[in-house]
């Protein structure tokens, strides 16, 4: 009985230690900034202030725009030709599909730091420095992806697909109509991972993007933060940093479980 | 018989067609996206260049410059010490944690969650946070300290504590997929194994040592090299913290490759530190499976 308490005592402790600070930070966007030193949740006086800042100062809502506009057509990309070229690896014979897959094999090892820079100038001789170019196409597939969606793939009985074929299905009918359809899972799992690393991402648009109307979430609120538009008020900063963590917050109260699960598939990687 | 089979490798022609035309746009991708770069990572190495003008040949003058630069041997240090620092910490919060977890008890599900949520939230909302937590007159760490009646301790201020701070915060928003992985890799451990050794008196503690941790070791080494990985790759944490101070004690090698392309539009320098921090990374993963595979032989 002791000990069942302890490990509650524990786990309890645990979870104080990993919600308190978004609890914290969610409070103090609403307080005044002479209270932000407490450690109180319930702001005395409640004020707007911070994000009225926020939204004066920077073109949140634009980047808010730019974000999920990114986010969403990178993700929809990756899935859709993720899906095609798992399915050209796992159920069409070709000569060349050895080749294809130990390419990707052979991406999945490179360091993203060696490439990093190249890349970079090969959007600038493209002239896609400051498009929303740079920042979708670069980012379109993913052969992590693919390597999911052949792995899927792979376990839909041959039967049912030699019997859409005999009915007269076409290889891309079969796809999208019976394939795609049996594969919720890998979809969700390769959209939450896809979409997570897009929206969070800080180094890529810092390189390409430098026109403020551009400029995605994380990149307007980190110049924010640092760039002095917020005269040093930390509620501000935090209230920017709030708006920011919402949209993938909620997302997650409601899937949980599939957020984590797809995380836990990265595992696979190594 | 004959056209039965002349229809067959017409199916298999079309088949392999449309193979073809499925793969075609990831191949067009990586070539461009991917090969490119890649080979001309290779010629920038031996170029000055800054974009605009055309390129120059220096030969191995980049590297010449890379091996006497006190910056990166500086950023390779600060690394090796946020490692030093982070995996440790990393693997025995995560075990510890998905040890306790690994049992059936009431709101299972909402603690993994909550340790978990951390990690699907940017890194940018994780620094400007802990930089409020950290902040040395404000914050409500020294805050804590100070109302116990100890003195504040300058997380961020000072050269020798910003890396830890910077190590311990990352801890915090990481753990928590690594307590899922390490959930995973107990709950693959078969049952009869605990069984037999309780039956021959092994103590609970005994049967983590002889049990747990030696099953465990595929989980380990998963962990061990995507947290170097995740060391190595450091960029946004002292991008908005502490921009590599002080005195460089949180220089990053991503931060240092950012600000020498993005600041002095030195592509070719810039990609040098690019193909070495690469470099580095092969060798340390390479070490670290080595040893972690003969600990299990």
């Amino acid at each position: 009985m002791m000990k069942r308490l302890g490990l509650y005592a524990a786990l309890i402790l645990g979870a104080i230690v990993f919600l308190y600070p978004f609890l914290w930070m969610l409070s103090a966007t609403f307080k005044p900034e002479l209270e932000l030193g407490g450690f109180h949740l319930i702001p005395h006086r409640v004020t707007w202030e911070n994000y009225r800042l926020v939204f004066t100062r920077i073109p949140i809502i634009r980047a808010f725009v730019n974000s999920l506009f990114v986010s969403a057509t990178a993700t929809t990309s990756v899935i859709v030709f993720g899906a095609m070229v798992g399915y050209a690896l796992s159920r069409l014979s070709f000569p060349g599909r050895e080749i294809i897959f130990n390419v990707i094999l052979f991406t999945m090892m490179i360091p993203a730091q060696l490439t990093l820079i190249p890349l970079y100038t090969l959007i600038v001789r493209l002239g896609w420095a400051d498009s929303y170019q740079a920042l979708i196409v670069p980012g379109m597939m993913s052969g992590f992806a693919i390597l999911l969606f052949r792995q899927f793939f792979r376990t839909i009985p041959p039967s049912l697909i030699e019997a859409a074929r005999l009915d007269g299905c076409s290889e891309w009918q079969i796809l999208f109509h019976i394939v795609m359809p049996l594969s919720k899972p890998v979809i969700t799992t390769v959209g939450i991972l896809t979409f997570m690393g897009i929206w969070n991402d800080l180094l890529w648009p810092l390189l390409v993007i430098h026109d403020r109307r551009l400029m995605t979430m994380p990149q307007v609120v980190a110049l924010f933060s640092i760039g002095g538009l917020a005269e040093a008020r930390v509620g501000a900063q935090l209230a920017a940093a709030t708006l920011l963590a919402l949209p993938i917050i909620v997302a997650y109260a409601f899937f949980q479980r599939t957020f984590i699960e797809s995380m836990a598939t990265t595992g696979l990687k190594g | 018989m004959n056209q039965s089979r002349r229809r067959q490798r017409k199916a298999r022609r079309r088949v392999e067609a449309i193979g073809y035309l499925m793969s075609f746009p990831y191949v067009l991708h990586f070539l461009v996206f991917g090969a490119y770069p890649l080979a001309f990572a290779f010629i920038l190495i031996f170029h000055r260049w800054n974009i605009y003008l055309p390129m120059k040949w220096i030969g191995l003058g980049n590297i010449r410059f890379l091996i006497h630069d006190a910056l990166i041997w500086k950023a390779l240090w600060n690394t090796f010490y946020f490692v030093l620092i982070h995996v440790p910490s990393q693997l025995v919060v995560a075990l510890a944690f998905a040890a306790l977890l690994n049992r059936h008890l009431r709101g299972r599900t909402l603690f993994r969650a909550i340790y978990f949520m951390p990690v699907v939230v940017s890194g940018v909302v994780i620094t400007i946070l802990w930089q409020q937590l950290y902040a040395q007159d404000t914050g409500l760490l020294n805050r804590a300290l100070t109302a116990i009646g100890l003195p504040r301790i300058p997380w961020l201020t000072d050269y020798r504590l910003a890396m830890p701070s910077i190590a311990l915060m990352a801890t915090w928003k990481n753990v928590g997929l690594y307590i899922v992985l390490f959930l995973v890799g107990l709950q693959s451990i078969p049952r009869s194994l605990y069984e037999a050794a309780a039956l021959d008196g092994a103590s609970e503690w005994k049967q983590f040592w002889h049990i747990t941790l030696p099953m465990l070791n595929p989980t380990i080494l998963l962990v061990l090299i995507l947290s170097t990985i995740g060391g190595f790759s450091l960029f946004v944490e002292p991008y908005i913290m502490t921009g590599g101070g002080p005195a460089n004690s949180t220089l990053s090698g991503v931060l240092y490759l950012y600000k020498q392309a993005f600041f002095f539009n030195r592509m070719g320098y810039a990609a040098t530190i690019g193909f070495f921090w690469a470099m580095m990374i092969f060798v340390v993963v390479l070490v670290q499976r080595k040893v972690v595979e003969r600990d299990v032989g």
